[in-house]
């Protein structure tokens, strides 16, 4: 899957970033791209790909520039400088052609309100109907989409009558209603209860599998990222500051690990390098009297947090080795 | 099929199917249908009083000039906060974010805004020729007239309207437009012959579509002998003709302009940033 480069992704030549598949396979290219308003950059050289079939969230703090980066590729906005291409065409000059194989879900507020849900799907897929390929058979027939996310009870209801959480699965489904070959979202779940969380992770599962469908989406939920994403980018201080699985961020911080447990009554807490040699040298010492032995080794959350910090302080201070001293930074305050 | 093709009868459709929400919506058909009611009991109060300097009920002289206003009300104000509006709740950006969606928004509202004019139009022409003395609903000349200037009013107003939604900024400041075209309707000879207000005044309402096309469909509805209550006692068709087209063509030379670049300026984040300034005004 993605390789991981990580003292290129930290150094601040984020640009630098070394990619081994051929630019055309990539559904989404972004390089160097930067974003101004006024004299506040937001952007400062944001690169990362995505290939066919790959779901990627973006993570950040407020204000970092997620949804500033979404609406660059979506096409809504025109961007500083970089090179930007998504399914190879450069947003900034899409087509309509080009604009029918992608889907943007938006938070919808109260447009389209006297529509009736079938009758809003029906009419909005019909633009879909020219762009339709062999393999691609456009638009998704609107029962059945329905169907997909859930909202058949609704389908003769008024828009307005929906509740907050069917709205944004009709949302959903006015993005995915062209089966685009790429789909957008911004914060989907914000606002979603646990119920409507799981199943909208069961939709967009379905969506990459199925459908073959790259997903991009942005989301504050570390959790969520987890679950959905095949790869994560972490987005802070205008610049993408680490870029692979979830898995593959967790393991950057565990070249130390927590070790806990408790011995007569007494609980203990160590850093290990090696914590399997470590354990495994505690039992020998102590033998049974070890209890309550937990490994801990750094969360997602631990990593993002870690990472958005040491951005956050000034990336451009530091040189190519500054991304090893803020992980041994974090080690020292976790530990 | 051509895609652009596609989207015409996709907006078409989508022009039909919001006539038949506002026709399946109590509020909107009541909205739709007290405006006409209002000024038609107006009308019939004044049906005994003549036009100054003539034996006509100034009623059915008033009545014919609605027909005109109607155009231009709707075509203008109508249109134009609409368009404010649903930029304002992301209708426009949903359009944007569907191939060709854009066409297919703007043939739309031009559907939905006629076929709202072509209804008012019609039951206030049938209300007309039931409740008044004097209208000429039933002589050829009389459509061969009419039917040309609400086409004409048309392609004058719908444009200046979709330029007017794209130039207000909320859809609580397109309220304004209405108050406007009420103030406009004052100059435009539509209650009252424009001869009897002040010269300047008269001018002021000449510059502005509302006016002529309340003297079209006058010259179409009402007796020719009642052309002496006129400017230059005459219909002034030629000028009328003049004038109408001069705002169709700057409006749609305007229009499109407008249009894309309000356009180009909507993302999810502007529709966001709105819904949360509604929001907070409404909470404050």
């Amino acid at each position: 899957m993605s390789v991981l480069n990580w003292s290129g992704v930290l150094s601040p030549g984020a640009a630098r970033h070394v990619r081994e598949e051929p630019a055309e396979d990539l559904v989404l290219d972004v390089r160097d791209l930067r974003m101004r308003y006024g004299r506040t950059g937001v952007l400062s050289g944001v690169s990362f790909g995505a290939r066919r079939g790959e779901v990627l969230a973006l993570l950040g703090p407020n204000g970092a520039g997620k949804t500033t980066t979404i609406e660059i590729l979506e096409g809504f906005r025109m961007r500083s400088s970089g090179q930007v291409s998504v399914l190879g065409t450069d947003p900034a000059h899409g087509g309509e052609a080009w604009r029918a194989r992608i889907g943007v879900v938006l938070q919808s507020w109260r447009d389209h309100g006297k529509w009736q849900v079938r009758e809003l799907l029906a009419h909005l897929g019909s633009y879909y109907a020219p762009y339709s390929g062999s393999g691609v058979p456009r638009p998704w027939d609107a029962d059945e989409l329905i169907a997909t996310v859930g909202l058949t009870e609704q389908a003769g209801q008024r828009v307005r009558r929906l509740s907050g959480g069917q709205r944004r699965r009709l949302d959903v489904a006015i993005g995915i209603v062209g089966r685009p070959e790429l789909l957008f979202l911004d914060e989907p779940t914000a606002g979603f209860d646990p119920e409507a969380r799981r199943e909208f992770h069961d939709l967009v599962h379905r969506l990459a599998d199925r459908e073959e469908a790259t997903i991009l989406l942005t989301t504050h939920d570390l959790d969520e990222a987890e679950k959905l994403a095949d790869r994560i980018l972490i987005l802070a201080g205008g610049r993408i500051v680490a870029d692979g699985s979830a898995d593959e961020l967790s393991r950057l911080m565990s070249t130390q690990a927590e070790v806990r447990w408790s011995r007569d009554g007494q609980r203990f807490v160590h850093s290990a390098d090696e914590p399997t040699r470590f354990v495994r040298e505690l039992f020998r010492q102590y033998g049974e009297s070890v209890e309550d032995l937990e490994v801990r080794r750094a969360s997602l959350e631990d990593t993002y947090m870690a990472l958005v910090r040491q951005a956050e302080s000034g990336v451009s201070g530091s040189g190519p080795g500054g991304g090893e001293d803020a992980i041994r930074k974090f080690v020292v305050v976790a530990g | 099929m051509n895609a652009s093709w596609v989207a015409a009868r996709a907006g078409a459709r989508r022009g039909w199917i919001e006539l038949k929400h506002t026709f399946t919506t109590p509020n909107d058909l009541v909205t739709l249908l007290i405006f006409t009611a209002i000024l038609l009991g107006v009308m019939l109060w004044t049906r005994t009083t003549t036009v100054p300097g003539t034996h006509f009920s100034l009623g059915t002289a008033m009545l014919a000039s609605m027909i005109g206003m109607t155009v231009g009300f709707n075509g203008l104000a109508t249109l134009g906060s609409i368009l404010t509006v649903e930029r304002e709740d992301g209708t426009l950006l949903r359009a944007k974010a569907t191939p060709n969606g854009m066409t297919g928004y703007l043939i739309g509202k031009v559907v939905t805004v006629s076929g709202t004019i072509l209804i008012s139009v019609i039951t206030t022409l049938i209300a007309g020729a039931l409740l008044f003395s004097g209208l000429a609903v039933g002589s050829a000349s009389t459509w061969l007239t009419l039917i040309p200037v609400l086409l004409l009013g048309l392609l004058a107003t719908l444009p200046i309207g979709a330029v007017l939604g794209s130039l207000f900024p909320s859809a609580r400041s397109a309220g304004l437009l209405t108050l406007a075209m009420g103030g406009l309707a004052a100059i435009s000879g539509i209650f009252y012959p424009i001869t009897h207000l002040p010269h300047w005044l008269q001018w002021a309402g000449q510059v502005f579509p509302l006016y002529w096309l309340g003297l079209g469909t006058r010259s179409a509805l009402l007796p020719a002998n009642l052309a002496s209550v006129e400017i230059g006692h005459s219909w002034r068709h030629l000028a009328t003709f003049g004038v109408l087209s001069a705002w169709a063509v700057a409006g749609l030379l305007v229009a499109p302009i407008l249009l894309r670049w309000v356009a180009r300026r909507e993302s999810g984040s502007s529709v966001a940033a709105r819904r949360e300034k509604v929001l907070r005004q409404a909470a404050g």
